[in-house]
Formats: C-alpha cells, sequence, structure tokens
C-alpha cells in the first residue's frame, strides 16, 4: 500500500452501532487445517487477554450496542476461563455463539457452557469423509470426536450449525455435508467457500475448486434449500475469485463488526493486520465505544471517502463497500483498489485466471497451520 | 434419531419461540429484535404483538381471539393473517410448534 493516507471525514454522529463482536480468545488450536482465516503470525498464549479485560470489553460491547458475541479463535475450549467469559457475555444480554473445532469440548463441560446462558454452538466440519477431515485437520481422531460433540449439543438442547469449508478436496461431497447436517440434528448449515486470506491464501493453489466444481456445488446447495425449508437453513459462502461482483466484506469497513485479537488489538475485519500502515487500537489502552467511533484503522476505510476509481463512481459502491481490503492489497498492491473480484477492476482477468490455473493443475503439499518456533 | 420435519402451522399449532432464539428490546436502535444464530430480525409491530403470545400453550385461534377482542377485528381475518406470518417465522426457525 502506499502511504499517501485516505481522506477520513467524520462520520461519527451518524455511525450505527455495531452489531456483532468476534473475540478471537485464542490462537492456539489442536488442529493445523490449511486454510485457517488466522494470520501466518499468530499471537502466544502468554499475550492473550486476561479473564477480566474481556469480561469488561463485552459489557462495553453490549452497552455500545453489540448484539451477537463471537467466542472464537483458534480453539476457544482451550481457554479454561470459558465458561467465565461466556456467564458474563450472555449477563450482558450478548446472544453468545461458540465457534469450536469440537475436538477438546466434553459434555459435562458443554452442559456448564449452557447453564452459563451460552445460546448456539458451531461446529468446523473438514469432510463428511473420517480420513480425509482428519488428514485436512491433521489431527487423528478428530472427526469421530466432531461428531460426538454435536449429538451432545442436540441433546442439551443449544442451537447446532455446523461449518463446512469447501475446497477442492471435499466440494464433491456438498450434497453429503448436508445430509451430514440433517442427521446431526443441526438446523443451520454453513456451506462456505474457502476464502483466500491467511492460511488459505498460502494454499491457495493446493486448495482452489475447479469453476465447474464450485457451479455445481452452488446448485446442490439451491436444490437442498428447497427441500430442506423450515428443516435446515444452509448458507451459502461462494469463492469470490469465480465472482463478477466482491462481496460487502464484513457488511463494509468499520460498518458492523468489531474483531478483536487475542492480545487485544481491536480490528474491523479478522485479516486487517496483513494490510501495513494500519495503527489498532488495543481494548487494554482505550475504551471500545471510543474504538469503535475514533480508532484510525476503523476510520482508514469506513463509507466512501477513500475510494479510488472504479468504486468512486460506481453505483454499487455503498452496497458492497467496494469489497474487500484485504484481498485489494494482496493482488494490486494497493488497499484503496477496487477488490480484484469485481470485473470492474483491471485486475480481475488475472485473478481469475490465476483460480483457473491452479485449480487444474496437480494440488502442491498441503502447508500445515502451526506456530512458528518461538 | 427421527428425520426432522417441518413444523406446519395451523389454528390448532401451540408456537413458542424456539430455544436458543431471544426477543428482546434493542435499546441502542430502538424497538425488538429476534436474536437467533448468526442472524438478527427485526419483526414489525404486529409481529412483535403474536411473538409476545406464543407461549407454547394457546393455540393459534385463541391467539388471534386475543387480538381480535384487542383491535375489534374478525377473528378468522386476523387469523388468517397470523397463520403464514408464524409459517415464515417457523421456516426460519425463530418459532417451534
Amino acid at each position: 500500500m502506499t502511504s499517501a493516507p485516505a481522506p477520513v471525514s467524520d462520520t461519527s454522529a451518524r455511525l450505527a452501532p455495531p452489531v456483532g463482536l468476534l473475540a478471537e480468545l485464542t490462537h492456539r488450536c489442536p488442529l493445523q487445517c490449511p486454510y485457517c482465516s488466522n494470520p501466518l503470525e499468530l499471537e502466544r498464549a502468554k499475550d492473550e487477554l486476561p479473564t477480566d479485560v474481556w469480561q469488561r470489553v463485552f459489557q462495553d460491547a453490549a452497552d455500545l450496542g453489540v448484539l451477537q458475541l463471537h467466542l472464537s479463535g483458534g480453539e476457544p475450549a482451550v481457554r479454561t476461563d470459558l465458561e467465565a467469559l461466556v456467564a458474563h457475555g450472555a449477563g450482558a444480554g450478548l446472544y453468545t455463539n461458540l465457534i469450536t473445532s469440537g475436538v477438546t469440548l466434553n459434555e459435562s463441560r458443554l452442559h456448564a457452557l449452557r447453564d452459563a446462558g451460552l445460546a448456539h454452538v458451531q461446529i468446523s466440519l473438514q469432510d463428511v469423509d473420517a480420513a480425509n477431515a482428519d488428514r485436512l485437520a491433521h489431527y487423528e481422531g478428530a472427526h469421530a470426536k466432531k461428531l460426538r460433540l454435536a449429538e451432545a449439543v442436540r441433546k442439551t438442547g443449544l442451537a447446532l450449525t455446523l461449518n463446512a469449508p469447501i475446497h477442492r478436496h471435499n466440494v464433491m461431497r456438498t450434497a453429503d455435508f448436508i445430509d451430514l447436517a440433517v442427521a446431526a440434528g443441526a438446523r443451520r448449515l454453513e456451506i462456505a467457500h474457502v476464502q483466500y486470506y491467511g492460511w488459505a491464501l498460502a494454499n491457495r493453489a493446493a486448495l482452489m475448486p475447479t469453476r465447474a466444481q464450485m457451479d455445481e456445488s452452488i446448485a446442490i446447495v439451491e436444490e437442498a434449500r428447497v427441500r430442506l425449508k423450515g428443516i435446515l437453513t444452509i448458507d451459502l459462502v461462494v469463492p469470490d475469485y469465480y465472482a463478477i461482483r466482491p462481496k460487502p466484506c464484513m457488511g463494509g469497513w468499520g460498518r458492523g463488526l468489531i474483531t478483536i485479537t487475542p492480545s487485544g488489538k481491536a480490528m474491523p475485519c479478522h485479516a486487517a493486520a496483513t494490510i501495513p500502515g494500519l495503527l489498532f487500537d488495543n481494548v487494554r489502552d482505550r475504551p471500545l465505544a471510543e474504538i469503535w467511533t475514533s480508532s484510525a484503522a476503523f476510520a482508514q476505510f469506513r463509507g466512501t471517502d477513500w475510494m479510488l476509481e472504479p468504486c468512486r463512481s460506481c453505483d454499487l459502491r455503498e452496497r458492497d463497500w467496494g469489497g474487500c481490503r484485504c484481498q485489494a492489497l494482496a493482488f494490486t498492491g494497493d488497499a484503496r483498489n477496487a477488490d480484484p473480484a469485481c470485473a470492474k477492476s483491471g485486475w480481475h482477468a488475472a485473478f481469475t485466471a490465476a483460480a483457473a490455473a491452479e485449480a487444474s493443475a496437480e494440488p502442491p503439499p498441503f502447508r500445515f497451520r502451526r506456530m512458528a518456533a518461538p | 434419531m427421527t428425520a426432522p420435519k417441518r413444523a406446519i402451522i395451523d389454528s390448532a399449532s401451540r408456537p413458542r419461540l424456539a430455544p436458543s432464539t431471544m426477543l428482546r428490546e434493542d435499546k441502542a436502535r430502538g424497538g425488538w429484535i429476534i436474536l437467533a444464530p448468526e442472524r438478527v430480525f427485526t419483526p414489525d409491530a404486529v409481529a412483535v404483538e403474536v411473538l409476545h403470545l406464543c407461549d407454547g400453550v394457546r393455540n393459534c385461534a385463541e391467539i388471534a381471539q386475543r387480538l381480535a377482542a384487542t383491535y375489534e377485528a374478525e377473528t378468522d381475518v386476523i387469523l388468517a393473517d397470523i397463520v403464514p406470518l408464524l409459517q415464515d417465522l417457523a421456516d426460519k426457525g425463530v418459532i417451534a410448534a
């Protein structure tokens, strides 16, 4: 990115409160999925926020108008204070979601979390084929543990979502994921084609499906949505490398979501640290309400004043907000450019061609998600 | 486990908020909201009033009678309005019956 500061207008007077808070409680995780959305530079346990700071942040979030709290990671259940954190979030009136790999939680902890006020559990699945799932997670027996936890969640009466990150090694089993979700008693399923940030970007050539595979998976979801109306809600995330218009990333920069990293950095999206020059505030140092209205990182790409062409004069600029800043930076070298997923971007043809070339070549070996040696 | 079925709402259904669904006031923005997994719904005033009557005990006919008394309207007309409303909310997983 160039160093020229984007023009920032004072939007604080008419700024709506955020809807969601994504709390990355830790970057520790027993799984090593090569498409992890965490940054390549993972934060360490010694830098994690203590219980009382998280609790203050949750109360501040509720006071600010946040409605949904997403407890994520890494694997949030490696935090031994998870029950206390859930109790505090729920007590503050937040709808509290747990986003888990499902391999470390047992039934008694699950009951404690429910009693603490947890509303919803989302379990990720790597595949429906156990051997392939365990290979992707680089964890022997992970799949069986996940299915056991899903059954335990259903028995507690908590809402259950299954999340299936989709790529070239499991896209052909989209229909099986749907069958599995129904059989497991989930009311919601995410068929989420991998988004290429963090570890997924590093593994893009190993993961990218072909256009035909993507199209088939979309057709399968559309058929199942009709057949399973009232039984299973299926949310579909498509890989934007084959899109014509970009996704409204995060619903627009600094418009609806705050992400807090394990060490307390407040970011407009979980990949924002890849953009050099952004100044992030830490929740240890500054109240959340002030971060929302005044943090430099949130102001940088909020609204439309920062946009270059073709976004600046585009009729859709307040619908897709120019797409994803991180993807614009990664592919064009300037975070202010249009997301290359947009057909109006000068980089779009190269962007799509890169995906098609990788998808039709032999997949390289995975680079598994691991902490670097200290 | 038996195969899950779609809940079909009719006058005899006894709707209630689904487990893990919350209906609450939104003090920061005003009005009422429904919180559900990865969803925030903003029901209109009529839907909020109907949802407050969905206690799992009253059936739809009884809910319609209550509203008819309040609004001095025909019970059948109200029932014909609230059944599709509740069916839509059931399909979204907001209510169970």
